[in-house]
């Protein structure tokens, strides 16, 4: 175990690292300040570093396992590597959308290291690791959702953020170091050994307990979400994107290996009639108040990134239900549910960043008349939405039939028909609030003239290339999904 | 070859949504009828053998992992079907020839409409049927938000969220049958043996989701109000086909597929069907909207599909197919001259204001076309209607002879309701009759020039006359090749 070797299964995140300092650096060092070049500069400087850092993990050997699963190289951790990597690039080419950025130089860099923070949290299976990556992908997130000093929403997102952060994540502490106390190691795989000989404990029960708080306040499952619609609506449109798209997905990632890996002696059952404690009622009890919660309040919503917030919950509800399920199956179900709601959650915020700028609000009404101003933004938020309302051909809709059904293959004798029954039932309701954007955008008449979103600016030009590149993602994923499938399948032992 | 109806629709729409505006009517017209032509081409090419079992058209492998297949397949049920909408097709485009409003998203969405519906009629796969299905959904909430008239906004809202839930219960009814036999294969599913227990729940779960898309009672609130709201092109579509899809597939996927549940439930059904027949034929009598009228037919000939469905035997199975061809053709025909012929002319459609302007003698034309499509609807003999209907009802006299006495009641409320609204309509009494001091303003009225009926209108209407009179003179056209179809299915054996 050189130090060679290390450098060599670290080099992506070494890559992000550099970039980031580099950026840090240009930002810093800048005559011009505020202008437009240095934003250009920083941004095409970021992007270059992800994508070097993406060709990294594509010549990553395919299987290795360093300090006792502190860095694992699998199939399955690249592949989530690239796409966490891959979100983050479209993140940072969203950023000439950002209305104010000033310093583009930090916040790059912030958001780059937060990018270290995902493939940290994906590419390592040992628990104090995890709570690195957590930590240094919470802390630059509370960074970016406070970013614009100027506007009171964001200091306040970024502050209600924090609190709720910091608090989570003493929790999953305290309930790590309980786990650790009992098995003596916190390496995932020496975990399910010990436990699996061990009787239950009550403490055990606890720890574990203490340990799903931390990331159902990541992912935003309710009741541990009420963060989630002020950072969604306060903070700069792409940090929230950020939040909404590559945190999730590291968190969903993580926290499968945990319970599946780690806790798996533990599963118990959510099954309707053979409920048998374990942490998959507790998830199960998470996804159920989640898709409740989130598709009733997101009925009342008038602004868009509340209803997105709200409209997350619930769809962490259901991506928990592949978790709940279980088993190959349901953590492909969850994977694939994850990365295809990231992906058009990053679109939905690319576009409202874009209205945001043209029309100074966020709100349902600012939307009107999208159409008449510009029919592409308004095709691929059309897109998005019917994509996370679950129609077809959208990817939406193969991802809920993905993970309806293999709820409903586990558990015996459709043990978990009941959750599957609740799901559908939010995803129902659902239908209603997406609609009315649609409507807003497609049906209501503005009063006052439409403003146009000419593509006076380059950078506008290359947002709405990536805003379109989102959208045919979403679409070619609902059309092909085994091309995604496929490969979290291959990639699962 | 007949697979090609999908493609040809699906880049028709596209076509016509990018081409210049003067286009979109004209590719639309281009793509229907070349749908049309391919369906009797697969009518009077394919040799009657095959159309007695779902002969397998095309079958490539989608996504190998869930055991996906693009697998489409033809027999005489489909074949009816297909045909119905190709001529359906045409004429809706034939009928929105004066569409100026965002001509080309309103092609669009139509073809959308007509292309998902020729999917689901050709589906031999479950998933890829139910995505069709759930396809159609969207553009008949913009077709009625749109362009509609009446209340549009709620009726296109109410009659999306209606086959949404309905959608809903059809996805739980269909992972519970993926999930216990592990395939999604039509065919497969039908060899397979599913234990009564899952059959008792999910039979009613399928049909009943299917079903309200068939408008079965009391779920069947959504059409007249849909109907109503819907522009003319939309409301022939909703009745002709949309209705169509809910009863086609609850033939070929929840009656096939649970033969045990449907015996246990097939008496219910019976139950709901006469209700709706009688319930929506005497609600129709008293409408004083002419659409409104034409919208509670619909509901209560869509109660002799469901009627023919419920009675189990091969006769009133293949006439309850037959039915959906003479309602679907019949139901286009008389939206036509309502929403078309009159109320474009006219603007009003309350029966009270029609009958002093004396319609029969300004638009003669139209006035012969509502006396055709009235006789049909009524069930004269030499048209379609009676022939399905008296199949629907022989069929019924061997498993209910109760349900066809409360029926034939029912069809004397059907006479009644189309000869008031044909009389109050067209031959209002005549200003001889009237007072002296009313002669002149009702005379003032009636000689108001009306715009002369086009050579759109009259294609339209002659295509569907034919039709109707095609198969009340000669039903074994189609008889012929449902029977076998219908003699194969499961629930017989």
């Amino acid at each position: 175990m050189s130090y060679l070797e290390l450098l060599r299964l670290a080099s992506p995140e070494a890559i992000v690292v550099v970039t980031a300092l580099v950026v840090l650096a240009i930002g810093l060092s800048s005559r011009w300040g505020e202008t437009l070049s240095s934003r250009q500069i920083c941004s095409f400087v970021a992007v270059l570093g992800l994508a070097l850092a993406i060709g990294a993990v594509v010549f990553l050997p395919r299987n290795a396992n360093l300090f006792g699963g502190m860095l694992v190289v699998s199939p399955l951790n690249s592949l989530f590597k690239i796409i966490c990597l891959g979100l983050a690039f479209c993140t940072v080419s969203l950023t000439p959308a950002e209305k104010s950025l000033h310093h583009p130089g930090e916040y790059l860099a912030m958001l780059l290291f937060g990018t270290i923070g995902l493939m940290l949290l994906v590419g390592s299976e040992e628990l104090l690791m995890i709570f690195i990556g957590l930590e240094l992908l919470g802390l630059s997130l509370y960074v970016l959702t406070a970013f614009d000093k100027a506007d009171v929403r964001s200091a306040e997102a970024g502050l209600k953020y924090f609190l709720f952060g910091s608090t989570a994540s003493a929790f999953t502490l305290f309930g790590i170091s309980l786990i650790y106390g009992l098995s003596g190691t916190t390496g995932l795989a020496a975990i399910a050994q010990k436990l699996g000989a061990a009787p239950v404990q009550p403490l055990l029960a606890v720890g574990i307990v203490m340990t799903l708080v931390g990331f159902a306040f990541k992912i935003a499952a309710a009741p541990f979400h009420p963060w989630a619609p002020d950072t969604y609506q306060g903070a700069p449109a792409l940090s929230a994107a950020f939040i909404a798209s590559g945190s999730k997905v590291a968190s969903f990632v993580v926290l499968g290996k945990i319970v599946l890996i780690g806790f798996a002696p533990l599963q118990g059952s959510a099954g309707w009639h053979a409920m048998v404690a374990g942490w998959s009622p507790v998830l199960g009890a998470l996804a159920v108040l989640s898709i409740l919660v989130g598709n009733l309040v997101a009925l009342a919503q008038t602004n868009i990134r509340r209803l997105l917030a709200y409209s997350a919950v619930a769809h962490a509800g259901y991506t928990l239900l592949g978790l709940v399920a279980g088993g190959r199956e349901g953590f492909s179900a969850t994977l694939f549910y994850t990365s295809i709601y990231a992906i058009t959650l990053l679109g939905a915020f690319g576009v409202v960043a874009l209205v945001r700028r043209k029309t100074g609000g966020d709100d349902l009404e600012n939307f009107a008349g999208l159409r008449e101003g510009s029919p592409l933004l308004a095709g691929c938020m059309s897109v998005f939405i019917l994509s996370l309302a679950g129609l077809p051909p959208l990817a939406g809709f193969f991802g809920k039939f993905y993970l309806f059904s293999a709820a409903l293959r586990s558990g015996g004798n459709q043990g978990l028909l009941w959750l599957v029954a609740i799901a559908l039932f939010g995803s129902f309701i659902s239908l209603y609030y997406y609609l009315m954007v649609l409507k807003v955008m497609f049906v209501d008449k503005r009063p006052e003239p439409v403003p146009r979103y000419s593509s006076t600016l380059a950078g506008h030009l290359i947002v709405e290339f990536a805003i379109t590149v989102l959208a045919v993602a979403v679409l070619l994923l609902g059309i092909v999904p085994s091309a995604l499938v496929g490969r979290i399948l291959a990639s699962l032992p | 070859m007949i697979a090609w109806t999908i493609y040809i629709t699906f880049a028709g729409a596209i076509v016509a949504l990018l081409l210049p505006r003067v286009c979109a009517r004209w590719i639309a017209l281009l793509t229907s009828v070349a749908g049309l032509t391919l369906s009797l081409v697969a009518l009077f090419r394919t040799p009657i053998a095959d159309f007695a079992r779902f002969t397998t058209i095309i079958r490539v492998p989608w996504v190998p992992a869930l055991g996906m297949n693009y697998h489409l397949a033809l027999d005489g049920i489909s074949l009816t079907l297909v045909l119905v909408t190709g001529i359906v097709g045409v004429s809706a485009v034939l009928f929105s020839w004066d569409v100026d409003l965002r001509p080309n998203e309103f092609f669009f969405w139509l073809l959308l409409v007509v292309g998902g519906s020729y999917g689901v009629f050709l589906s031999a796969d479950l998933f890829l049927l139910f995505v069709f299905y759930e396809l159609v959904i969207v553009p008949k909430y913009f077709l009625i938000a749109i362009w509609g008239s009446t209340n549009k906004e709620y009726g296109a809202m109410k009659l999306t969220l209606y086959s949404f839930f309905g959608g809903m219960l059809v996805f739980l009814g269909i992972i519970a049958a993926y999930a216990s036999a592990g395939s999604l294969d039509l065919n497969e599913l039908a060899q397979f043996q599913f234990t009564p227990q899952l059959q008792s729940w999910a039979f009613p779960v399928l049909f009943l989701g299917f079903a309200v898309l068939a408008g079965i009672w009391p779920l069947h609130t959504w059409a007249p109000t849909g109907h109503v709201a819907a522009p003319t092109a939309g409301s022939m579509l909703l009745a002709a086909i949309v209705m169509k899809l809910g009863s086609y597939a609850g033939l070929r996927v929840a009656m096939n597929l649970f033969p045990q549940g449907f015996h246990m439930w097939r008496s219910v059904i019976a139950v709901l069907a006469v209700i709706g027949i009688v319930y929506a034929a005497a609600v129709a009598l008293r409408q004083r909207d002419l659409k409104f009228v034409i919208g509670y037919s619909s509901v209560s000939h869509m109660g002799f599909v469901l009627l023919g469905l419920a009675t189990a035997n091969a006769l009133g199975v293949s006439g309850a197919v037959l039915q959906m061809f003479s309602h679907g053709v019949i139901g286009a025909l008389l939206f036509a001259v309502a929403g078309r012929m009159i109320y474009r002319r006219t603007h009003t459609r309350e029966l009270d204001q029609l009958s002093n302007l004396q319609l029969s003698e300004a638009l003669p034309f139209a006035a012969f076309t509502f006396v055709v499509a009235s006789a049909a609807s009524m069930g004269i003999p030499g048209f379609s209607g009676f022939a399905a209907e008296i199949t629907i009802l022989i069929g019924a006299w061997k498993s209910y002879p109760l349900a066809v006495w409360i029926t034939g009641a029912g069809m004397v409320l059907v006479a009644a309701f189309t000869l008031r609204a044909l009389k109050q309509s067209f031959f209002g009494e005549s200003a001889a009759e009237k007072e002296v001091k009313k002669v002149e303003t009702v005379t003032a009225l009636s000689r108001r020039e009306f715009e002369p009926i086009t050579w759109a209108e009259k294609w339209g209407a002659g295509l569907l006359m034919s039709a109707t009179l095609a198969l009340g003179i000669y039903p074994k056209l189609l008889l012929d090749r449902i029977m076998p179809a219908v003699e194969a299915m499961r629930f017989f054996k």
